[in-house]
């Protein structure tokens, strides 16, 4: 980005600034549910993104990574476990290592082939889910409470979206950072010339295990918060692969390759289902149509769009 | 567990496997001519099902409704086809992915809109309802029927591919669709053509399941996404593949749901039976990446 954006860019940090602090203030109930929603579905659309955008690989299991930050978070739960020190780690940590074990299989395709591959790998565990006793089968479960992190509860719905807030913002100042170091460029090098990379030096398998897994445990983090957020936990809730084709959707409903393009998309998605679905319980189809049209005439994405036509 | 309940359930996995393969082929076939990726494939088993049980209801003739369902379906698949499908045959596999997404989006909540939110629930043919004794298993009917029927379908298309012309584009626009262009085949109609007739495969599989199972909004996902599966594992582009593919995880399906909860107690027994074909397709991408008969892309 040139320099002439930087004071666009103060501008822009001050008002998401200034808008998390009026919203923790005097958001109410409803308000700050929506508000930690956007923040949560926003954080796996980054995760989304890591891969999209940076490694140009097209991941349609997503669901699978949240679905198990959610599981494992509400399993403990379950028995007795709260404290979020010890749960979420855990959590995040199972989501990493199925991110890494279906890396490694679907990253030896490109393409279709990896399209398909990890939507079928999500839809395992989403069968698996269905059948594990104890967790309610396809009915879900509820969550006795919410964790608590060292000790602090996050019963409050103002602390929880802070936290939300918090953490989305802390993953994206990461992931922007590594996006602009080695790692990231590499990745993208990758991505546009796998066989020039690869001449290069660039082990471009592991480095785009790494990514995935990296975006693996991003989304396992995004499936925690959401298990805290509406305690309660279904598979058709957080494993279902039409979860894993909204947060594709998000991010393309923002841009890919910049990470808060995700963020912004998760926010407009969210809006639209919200308003869409005080009218008619039909929205899935409104927000289809909005889908197709987006793909067959809107190529470019909404913020590329908006900044064509702001800078001609 | 008797021979002749292991026969019963290897026709039940033949007959699973031939569903599966009408779907699968469907989706080796768009992607073979013209580079597409089709997730609502599902939704065209979904509303053949849909379209069959509503003339039925009107006509009461199963041979008219078949027809009738099948010749609505093309159509709307040719519509599709033309308006949808067509300006994206060239752009990345995301945004067909996107597109058909929204179409399924489209299609679970339309039959909802049409035909309520209750499971509808199809005849079966009165002369079909009945059993037929092999040696002495009585194996429903219907089912003896449908796999037949699939038989018939399944040589039909191998016929179409490997020896007539039309099969010859097809199979030649599949290695190189500009060739074929430059050669003066017509290569849009061609694929409208192929996207038509998977429609119809897909549909064909749709209405013969429907007796068996309820008809509801979603039921095409999971059938997309077994196919899916099958093509992962047979190979994407060959209609060999396909076959070997669905047999392969019909009788995992089958018998994995039989033997597991046995061998292993239900409730790890019913999990793993749930897991059972993707755990065959982990198994298969370790050994080759691009399925048994695929190759990279």
């Amino acid at each position: 980005m040139s320099p002439s954006f930087l004071p666009l860019r103060i501008v822009i940090v001050c008002c998401v600034a200034l808008a998390i602090a009026a919203l923790a203030a005097f958001g109410d109930q409803t308000v700050l549910r929506f508000a930690s929603r956007v923040a949560i579905m926003g954080l796996a659309a980054v995760a989304v993104d890591v891969v999209l955008g940076y490694a140009g690989l097209v991941s349609l299991g997503h669901a699978a990574f949240f679905g198990l930050g959610a599981y494992v978070t509400g399993a403990l739960a379950l028995l007795g476990y709260h404290e979020g020190l010890v749960v979420w780690p855990v959590a995040i940590g199972t989501a990493t290592l199925a991110a890494l074990i279906i890396g490694a299989l679907a990253l030896r395709t490109t393409g279709v082939y990896f399209i398909m591959i990890t939507l079928a790998f999500a839809q395992m565990f989403y069968y698996g889910a269905n059948a594990v006793p104890g967790l309610g089968g396809a009915d879900g479960f509820r969550l006795p409470a919410r964790s608590t992190l060292a000790g602090f509860s996050l019963d409050n719905p103002r602390t929880f979206f802070l936290l939300c807030a918090f953490v989305l913002i802390a993953v994206l100042l990461f992931a922007r950072r590594a996006s602009f170091a080695s790692f990231g460029y590499s990745l993208q090098a990758a991505r546009d010339d796998a066989v020039r990379s690869a001449a290069s030096g660039i082990r471009n398998y592991w480095l785009r295990l790494a990514a995935f897994t990296i975006s693996g445990a991003i989304a396992g983090l995004a499936g925690v918060l959401s298990a805290n957020l509406t305690l309660y936990i279904a598979p058709s809730s957080v494993l279902s692969w039409h979860l894993s084709a909204e947060l594709l959707v998000m991010v393309i409903l923002g841009m890919a390759g910049t990470l808060y393009g995700a963020i912004v998309g998760a926010a407009i998605f969210l809006a639209l289902v919200e308003i869409i679905s005080h009218y008619t319980d039909f929205w899935a189809m409104y927000v289809g149509i909005a889908v197709i049209a987006r793909v067959l005439l809107l190529r470019d994405g909404l913020l590329v769009t908006l900044r064509k036509l702001v800078t001609p | 567990m008797s021979i002749a309940f292991l026969a019963e359930q290897s026709f039940n996995a033949l007959q699973l496997g031939l569903m599966l393969f009408l779907m699968a082929v469907g989706v080796t076939l768009a992607f073979g001519t013209m580079r597409l990726i089709n997730l609502a494939h599902g939704s065209f088993f979904m509303l053949a099902a849909y379209f069959y049980a509503w003339v039925i209801a009107q006509t009461d003739s199963g041979i008219i409704s078949f027809i009738g369902a099948l010749a609505g379906l093309a159509v709307l698949a040719v519509l599709i086809e033309r308006i949808i499908i067509r300006p994206l045959y060239l752009r990345d596999h995301l945004e067909q992915v996107l597109a058909t997404f929204g179409l399924i989006l489209v299609f679970n909540d339309l039959v909802m809109m049409v035909w309520g939110r209750d499971p509808v629930y199809v005849p079966l043919p009165d002369i079909l309802s009945g059993h037929v004794m092999l040696g002495d298993i009585a194996y429903p009917a219907y089912r003896l029927v449908i796999t037949a029927v699939a038989i018939i379908i399944g040589i039909a298309i191998w016929y179409l591919i490997t020896r007539t012309r039309t099969g010859g584009l097809i199979r030649a626009s599949a290695d190189n669709r500009a060739v074929v262009q430059a050669l003066g085949a017509n290569v849009d109609r061609l694929g409208g053509a192929v996207f038509a007739l998977v429609a119809v495969l897909a549909g064909i599989a749709g209405i013969m399941t429907a007796p068996l199972i309820a008809v509801t909004s979603g039921m095409g996902d999971s059938v997309l996404i077994q196919s899916l599966v099958v093509v992962i594992i047979g190979g994407l582009g060959s209609i060999s593949g396909a076959l070997v593919g669905a047999l392969l995880v019909a009788f995992v399906d089958v018998f994995g749901r039989t033997y597991l909860p046995f061998l292993l107690g239900n409730t790890t027994g019913f999990a793993l039976a749930n897991m059972a074909i993707y755990l065959l397709m982990a198994a298969t991408l370790v050994w080759r990446p691009f399925g048994i008969f695929g190759k990279p892309r």
